[in-house]
């Protein structure tokens, strides 16, 4: 089956879903809703043998309605024909998650809910994955400035700080000092 | 004499906490002993580069694993917003800072895929040869420095040498060693300069025996062996489930490589194996890259022996800097480089994605074109960053000494997982 084959079957069993289908330079895209986008895309892994999810993109067309756009590449290494399918989805509306259909999807939505701040539904672990936790803006949406916001730091990234008390080298001030506490100290002359 | 028994507490403090742990055992249902939190990274001579690691552990088994990546993000993306095509190939370079050739390449081929463009032979021929000096040289590294963690040390400065070398032939070629911005959309800076030639041939006549060297080093070592064979395996379902790509992949016994599967830049035209190993432990990683050293070399010889004569860049008037000579002498010419330099490439509007068959994997750039010069949505699909996602499921159940084993042998590079 070559992808426009693909395209077809697709088209035929998901009928009214698929809202338009371009070709382009030789690839294939197929806009769906974002209703069906995890049937078809269980679909294309079921059916179409495409075992392989490439990426995950999340776009941010500002100003137009609606306004995020979720696109994944699938590609099977059986028949090593390449599809995309996009789909519409409206600021604050959550996205059926498909980490489940191909494992790699866990890390790929992790990052588009990191940048673009797209929320999915069922993800087994949302949180932030290139920025830190806690981080407060979505950098690549269109309204979040080149050169970035001021935002607070980190906090410390581990444990506190050692404890010190009663250790034989550890000097602290006003207690007795490392020599006479600890007679094996070598001694500077 | 009546024996007198008397009950003294031992000074030995381990049996006084055995003692201790096995009167707890009875009194609660509690796992007895605690799982230890350990921080890895970010900075750590194993890690190559920022990646930290958060490991619970149980003894010197570890349980759990969380990557946690990050560190070196720059925000590559967001850039690509607001510049060129052209004014981006630098930032392309320090993705994986260790082929830079290739990533030139491998965007430069996605940009004249949105054009519609081709280059012509000898251009075609010369990015097969940076390409496969990149690989070279990324794998040369990754052999190194995997054998370096493990404890053999020497390798790492055997194969070093190798790459001062190919260094030496990207400033020959390109001006710079390291950060090369070779390409172009549309062609290549310049021309393979005299001697080129001449030098790469020497230098494949040197690094065969070194990477020979390197093998009988490693491949037959009973502590290189104990320290990979069996350890971080990725089995094929997880490989290709998890997004794997690469010599990672190849290891697992899946037997893809982009060069053959969706040939790019001619490489139909040349002879070469793709290793694939069967295991998909460390050590049928670091078979797979070596023997792909040696298909590199081979590729590499072809492409000497076919080299093509013609241009090297598009011939497309609208779309590349006009010759200097002419734009300081012609009315037109001086136009052209006025708008290109300004408003960059006029490309199309629409969504194109390709990927190139990178040292560490599949890298692929998505890019969203509203027409004009600049994209509305770079994405570059990094290997390395779906590389290092299956740790979590693959390292529990190692001990703490297999990581540097598991993490070399994965042989990610961070500049490329953060972008």
């Amino acid at each position: 089956m070559n992808a426009a084959q693909m395209v077809t079957a697709l088209k035929e069993k998901f009928g009214e879903a698929v809202l338009s289908t371009v070709e382009f330079r030789g690839e294939h895209t197929l806009n769906v809703t974002l209703a069906s986008a995890k049937p078809l895309l269980k679909y294309c892994r079921d059916e179409l043998a495409c075992d392989y999810l490439v990426d995950i993109t999340s776009l941010d067309q500002m100003g137009q309605e609606p306004r995020f756009e979720m696109v994944y590449e699938v590609t099977g290494y059986s028949h090593h024909q390449h599809l995309r399918i996009k789909a519409q989805i409206p600021d604050g509306e959550e996205v059926p998650t498909v980490s489940d259909v191909w494992p790699t999807a866990n890390w790929h939505e992790r990052e588009a809910y990191d940048m673009m701040g797209i929320l999915f539904a069922g993800h087994p672990d949302l949180r932030r994955i290139l920025m830190w936790e806690g981080y407060p803006y979505f950098p690549l949406r269109k309204d979040f400035p080149l050169a970035g916001k001021p935002s607070d730091m980190p906090d410390v990234g581990f444990t506190g700080i050692a404890p010190m008390a009663d250790g034989p080298f550890v000097t602290s001030a006003g207690a007795v000092d490392t020599v006479t506490r600890e007679p094996r100290a070598k001694r500077v002359e | 004499m009546p024996t007198v028994t008397r009950d003294y507490d031992s000074p030995d403090t381990a049996a006084q906490t055995a003692r201790h742990l096995e009167a707890m055992e009875e009194t609660t249902t509690d796992l007895v002993g605690e799982k230890l939190v350990l921080n890895m990274g970010p900075s750590h001579p194993a890690t190559h580069g920022v990646l930290r690691m958060i490991l619970e552990m149980d003894g010197e088994v570890i349980t759990k694993a969380e990557p946690d990546v990050g560190y070196l993000h720059r925000g590559d993306e967001k850039i690509a917003e607001n510049m060129h095509y052209n004014q981006f190939v630098p930032y392309t370079d320090r993705l994986d800072y260790l082929a830079p050739l290739a990533n030139n390449v491998a965007y430069a081929l996605a940009v004249e895929k949105l054009m519609g463009w081709q280059v012509p032979e000898r251009g075609r021929a010369i990015r097969v040869l940076c390409c496969e000096l990149a690989r070279i040289s990324a794998h040369l590294l990754g052999v190194g420095v995997f054998a370096m963690d493990v404890g053999a040390m020497t390798v790492f400065l055997y194969t070093f040498t190798e790459r001062e070398k190919i260094y030496n032939l990207c400033e020959l070629l390109t001006g710079a060693r390291f950060t090369t911005s070779y390409t172009r959309v549309g062609g290549q800076t310049r021309d393979l300069p005299d001697g080129f030639v001449a030098a790469v041939r020497k230098f494949l006549d040197e690094v065969e025996p070194a990477i020979d060297e390197t093998d009988k080093l490693l491949s037959r070592n009973a502590i290189f062996i104990g320290r990979s064979q069996g350890l971080g395996v990725i089995s094929k379902e997880d490989a290709i489930g998890y997004g794997i790509t690469g010599p990672n992949l190849r290891g697992s016994g899946v037997e893809h490589d982009l060069r053959k599967a969706q040939p790019y830049l001619d490489y139909e035209k040349y002879q070469f194996d793709i290793p694939v190993g069967s295991h998909g432990d460390c050590y049928d990683r670091y078979l797979v890259r070596m023997e792909e050293m040696r298909q590199s070399v081979k590729i590499i010889r072809q492409v000497l022996d076919q080299l093509p004569g013609g241009p090297i860049n598009v011939a497309d008037a609208k779309g590349l800097l006009p010759n200097k000579e002419r734009v300081l002498m012609k009315m037109e010419e001086l136009i052209h480089h006025f708008i290109i330099s300004t408003q960059g490439i006029d490309a199309p509007a629409g969504e194109v994605y390709f990927a190139a068959e990178n040292p560490k994997g599949e890298l692929g750039f998505y890019i969203h074109s509203k027409g004009g010069g600049v994209p509305y949505r770079l994405k570059i699909r990094s290997p390395s960053f779906l590389n290092l996602s299956i740790l979590s499921k693959m390292i529990p159940g190692h001990m703490l000494s297999d990581i540097p084993s598991v993490l070399g042998s994965l042989d990610f590079v961070m500049g490329e997982c953060d972008r």
